[in-house]
């Protein structure tokens, strides 16, 4: 009885011990991969090519606010997150941090004093970048971005998520191994894509699920959740490889260049996926678009049809297509325009197949296709019933610089009109997505719009 | 006391058409620009949108895509003899208002002038003599000849998206296309429009009738469309709301679906809409201009906006009156033939044949601004000026518009006007009734000018101007020549019932009715500063460093819409100024 005492105080001191530990003493910061020469420099502009490739500024400029300098409202489950200013402001920026204290922020998720980020900064990704590119990125913030002053909201999340010593533990559930980028992808090409999209990209971020503990089940290539399809608030982000995957009938070609205009002969960007190629992508070079086309479509087997570069001559005509076998009957059924139609088909022909065509094809690169597109047909209502509503914009990017806006439809047609709509579309063409309700329409019509 | 804003390199009047093409091809020069625009910023979506912007009786009747004439408009007279009263409403001319101009309303006819027209005094010159000039007509060569604006006309076809058939390519006739037009460089950056059932009927009376049928050239696209600025177009879907309306779909072809987007996107421009340019301000010697004052509406000042050079690229209308109240150039006097501002102001001449068909159904609610099926057999190129006894020719068309039932609702004659009958009428006829147009050349006459009213001013205290225009016999023995050949091959055709309108030897110009929105001349563009008020350059012969866009340049009206003359003569300026103007600012002829 004693010995067991004992033993539970042993215990109990241990816990004790290791409680004190756990909140005291200091994480340590992970080493750089590579010991640069101190008069080490990149070269002109990469720092900021590594901004782009990051999308920093998606999270770090607020909305009509100065480059970077915080103050855009994060949306999590556990409360608003404010991004913070990372100009090189001594005040209210990162102007005094150092080198190793920036790499800890981008690699560990730790502030200089040692706390701890909440994990909607990615350093889930951001711990596959190279030392270089931290130091580029670095140089970049410090010496080429103006400082801006600019006192950011505090992140107040209510308990226990206030306690951020608990990110401690949840930081050994979610970071597997040591930072840096080993490459599993085939070839070189493939590397630099899979390095991109895993590390400063962040695609994993939102492409892959959440486990239970909130952290991404795949950061990295092979890891069973990798890119297999997550949720944003209530957008779906598709998958990106396997059999749900978004991009099955897409080339690396078409997927290059949706990262680079935004739109291709499939679809147009919006949402979420609208604000990282407005802020990142279409800043990126074709080789970079390519290489990370290249390394997704790999995932799902040999690639072959790799480009050279994505320019086009311009002009440049492109024919709708045609119906395919699996949309061949609604298209008919379309086309004979029998007045007995259903609600929904008729509503299609009234609002949308001027557009989308009675094919559902839509027409390459300005208007989507809604057969197999992945937003008509998501378990995720929200963002079709949303873009039927309130609309959507393809942003304006370098080479395709037309801002492609799809009017709202919101005013026109009532709850009851846009479900069946809603319900048309996910059913027609070989789609095959269960009913949309009235009373899913009126739930997002009641809530604000998104984008 | 006006605000002055900072110095610009440039300085746009009016983003439309030639204002967004000037804006793009100099801000890649990398000068500073600011555009002061008029009206609204005009964009797709939400402006243009569906269903809200095909309102017929919104847009199509009261015309509130329009200038609106408390804002701007001009006193009509037919002869120095009448009293001129101001055109109080928009009838048979439509100007513009807002981003995007014209280019936003507009039909989508795009033609290149035949090399013929651009030298038509010489043309006639060599043919019939001079001798065959009437009396009062100011026929004249454009200083600049077809076969150097050819590589800008290519150009501007590629930019604006136009869809059609060639039917001369360095020479060589194309089966399908026009075998009349002046030969071309390339083919059309689109595939030509579908046809409908009328134009197709036209097509086929024309074959028997031994003419060359050619689908009309189109600035609609046909699919979808990237153009050199990596702007785009999406397919028509046929709709008809063309005219008087924006599009809703990015089909037609406009600024906003070609330039502006790309424009925005330069960090060295910037526009400001309502603002209206009031003066163009000339240095104290009168030799160049300093900038422009304009009314700065939201903050209800007056703004000088200094610039080393200024562009004029509003409406025709409104360059030649701001030309005049800022004293570029000697207002025009037709009494003594001196003075050159105002001059040669041209316009349209027109007439056509409706046929209807009682067991025909044309379906008139899928068309498009530019549809139909052309002919130039009865062009300027074909005609025989001595024997026929007029200079100038005329393309026809036939293919429906649109199904707009307030203003499209054709009716054979002897229908009543209103009441019971009218309403039978149009259940006998909405549906069955086609026409054949026929667009005709418009010359230019001592007498027709625009010049400063003497009693009416505009709402910031400014004369109006003044246009002096009737109708003259040259142009209308041209249309009742097209009257006595399109009867025939309407009788082909076999209608129910035909009804022909074209005008008479001695019809008086009506403000009053529809007619066209293709106002010419005023600025017209000539060899020396005796005769007109631009170089071939389109810059001002009086300053060097003011160029001015638009339809004022033409010497007399072609017959054909002047959209793509006028684009192609914009990329021409745009050019001289980048290649020669900028290296060394000095007058270039």
């Amino acid at each position: 009885m004693k010995t067991f005492l004992k033993i539970i105080a042993g215990l109990v001191v241990l816990g004790v011990l290791a409680l004190l530990a756990f909140l005291f003493v200091p994480v340590q910061r992970s080493a750089p991969t590579e010991t640069l020469a101190a008069d080490w420099t990149p070269e002109p502009g990469r720092g900021e090519y590594v901004m782009r490739a990051g999308d920093c500024a998606a999270c770090h400029t607020a909305e009509g606010g100065k480059p970077l300098a915080g103050g855009r409202a994060i949306e999590s489950p556990m409360g608003t997150i404010w991004a913070t200013n990372i100009t090189p402001d001594k005040d209210t920026g990162i102007g005094t941090w150092s080198l190793d204290d920036f790499r800890a922020a981008l690699v560990d998720g730790l502030t200089p004093d040692g706390e701890h980020l909440y994990p909607a900064m990615p350093y889930e990704n951001y711990r596959f970048m190279s030392e270089q590119d931290i130091r580029a990125l670095y140089d970049y913030l410090m010496t080429e971005v103006p400082a801006v002053r600019s006192d950011v909201e505090e992140t107040r999340l209510d308990f226990p998520f206030n306690l951020r010593f608990g990110i401690r533990a949840w930081n050994w559930v979610a970071l597997r191994g040591g930072i840096g980028f080993e490459p599993t992808a085939g070839d070189d090409l493939q590397a630099r894509g899979q390095y991109l999209v895993e590390g400063p990209g962040h695609c994993a971020a939102c492409h892959s699920p959440r486990n239970s503990f909130m952290a991404q089940a795949g950061t990295h290539a092979g890891e069973a959740g990798f890119l297999t399809g997550g949720v944003v608030g209530d957008w779906a982000a598709p998958a990106l490889h396997g059999p749900e995957s978004a991009l099955k009938d897409w080339s690396v070609t078409e997927l290059a260049a949706y990262l680079a205009t935004g739109r291709n002969a499939h679809s147009a960007a919006n949402g979420e996926m609208g604000l990282v190629i407005k802020d990142s992508t279409q800043y990126l070079s074709d080789q970079d678009n390519i290489a990370m086309a290249a390394f997704l479509k790999g995932l799902d087997g040999k690639v072959s049809d790799v480009p050279q570069s994505l320019s086009v001559a311009l002009p440049q005509v492109l024919p709708p297509a045609k119906a395919d076998d699996a949309g061949a009957e609604t298209a008919k059924m379309l086309t004979e325009a029998n007045p007995e139609m259903p609600l929904g088909a008729r509503l299609y022909l009234d609002n949308c197949s001027a557009c989308h065509f009675v094919t559902g094809k839509g027409a390459p690169g300005i208007f989507p296709e809604l057969a197999g597109n992945t937003l008509v047909t998501s378990d995720q209502k929200t963002p079709l019933i949303s873009v039927i509503l309130h609309g959507a914009s393809v942003p304006s990017t370098r080479e395709r610089p037309e801002a492609l806006v799809m009017q709202g439809y919101g005013e026109r047609l009532d709850d009851s009109e846009v479900a069946a709509l809603a319900s048309f579309l996910r059913q027609a063409w070989g789609n095959a997505a269960p009913a949309v309700s009235e009373a899913d329409v009126a739930a997002v019509r009641s809530a604000a719009p998104a984008h | 006391m006006a605000r002055q804003e900072k110095k610009k390199d440039v300085v746009i009047v009016g983003l439309g058409w030639t204002g967004s093409i000037a804006g793009i091809e100099l801000a890649r020069e990398g000068l500073e620009i600011v555009a002061l625009e008029r009206g609204r910023d005009q964009n797709t979506v939400p402006e243009f949108k569906y269903p809200n912007q095909i309102d017929e009786l919104k847009y199509g009747v009261r015309l509130e895509n329009m200038q609106k004439p408390a804002q701007q408009t001009v006193t009509v007279r037919r002869n120095g003899d009448e009293t001129a009263l101001p055109y109080r409403h928009l009838g048979s001319f439509l100007p513009g208002n807002g981003v995007g101009g014209a280019g936003t309303h507009w039909n989508g006819l795009f033609w290149r002038p035949q090399a013929e027209e651009m030298r038509l005094r010489s043309y006639v010159k060599e043919n019939w003599g001079e001798g065959i000039i009437p009396e009062g007509m100011n026929l004249g060569d454009y200083p600049v000849s077809y076969e150097e604006m050819e590589p800008y006309f290519a150009h501007f076809e590629k930019v604006a998206g136009i869809s059609g058939q060639a039917g001369n390519v360095n020479g060589e006739i194309r089966e399908g296309g026009n075998p009349f037009e002046a030969p071309r460089s390339t083919e059309y950056p689109m595939p030509p429009m579908a046809r409908t059932y009328d134009s197709a009927k036209f097509h086929d009376a024309c074959k028997a009738a031994g003419y060359h049928p050619f689908q009309a050239p189109a600035g609609i696209a046909s699919t979808s469309y990237v153009n050199p600025y990596g702007m785009q177009m999406g397919p028509c879907n046929y709709c008809g709301f063309c005219e008087r309306y924006g599009c809703y779909q990015y089909s037609k072809s406009s600024p906003q679906t070609t330039i502006l987007d790309a424009l925005k996107r330069m960090p060295n421009f910037e526009y400001r809409t309502h603002s209206e340019v009031l003066k163009v301000e000339l240095a104290a010697d009168g030799k160049t201009a300093t900038g422009v004052t304009y009314w700065d509406e939201a903050a209800q000042e007056e703004v000088f906006q200094p610039a080393d050079m200024v562009i004029l690229s509003s409406y025709q209308l409104n360059n030649v009156h701001l030309m005049l109240v800022s004293g570029l150039a000697a207002p025009y006097d037709p009494a003594t033939g001196e003075g050159v501002l105002g001059k040669n102001y041209a316009y349209q001449m027109t007439g056509g044949v409706s046929l209807y068909y009682r067991d025909a159904n044309f379906n008139p609610f899928v068309g498009t601004g530019a549809n139909g099926v052309c002919i130039d057999d009865f062009s300027v190129n074909q005609n025989d000026f001595g024997k026929l006894g007029f200079i100038g020719g005329a393309y026809w068309r036939s293919g429906t518009f649109n199904g707009q039932p307030i203003r499209s609702m054709s009716l054979p004659p002897g229908t009543p006007s209103w009441g019971a009958g009218w309403k039978e009428g149009i259940g006998e006829w909405y549906g069955h009734a086609m026409s054949i147009g026929a667009h005709g050349s418009h010359m230019s006459y001592a007498n027709n000018h625009l010049d400063l009213d003497p009693t009416y001013r505009d709402r910031h205290g400014r004369p109006l101007m003044r246009m002096t225009f009737n109708w003259q016999d040259n142009d209308l023995r041209m249309i009742q020549y097209m009257k006595t050949q399109m009867e025939p091959l309407a009788a082909t055709m076999q209608a129910d019932i035909t009804k022909s309108s074209f005008k008479d030897i001695g019809a008086q110009y009506d403000v009053r009715p529809y007619q066209t929105t293709h106002n010419t001349g005023g600025h017209i563009m000539s060899e020396n500063a005796r005769e007109g008020v631009v170089n071939k350059y389109c810059q001002s012969w009086g300053q060097h460093n003011v160029f001015v866009m638009g339809a004022g340049n033409f010497v007399q009206n072609t017959q054909y819409n002047p959209t793509g003359l006028v684009g192609g003569l914009a990329y021409h300026t745009v050019d001289a100024i980048r290649t020669q103007y900028l290296s060394n600012p000095r007058p270039l002829v």
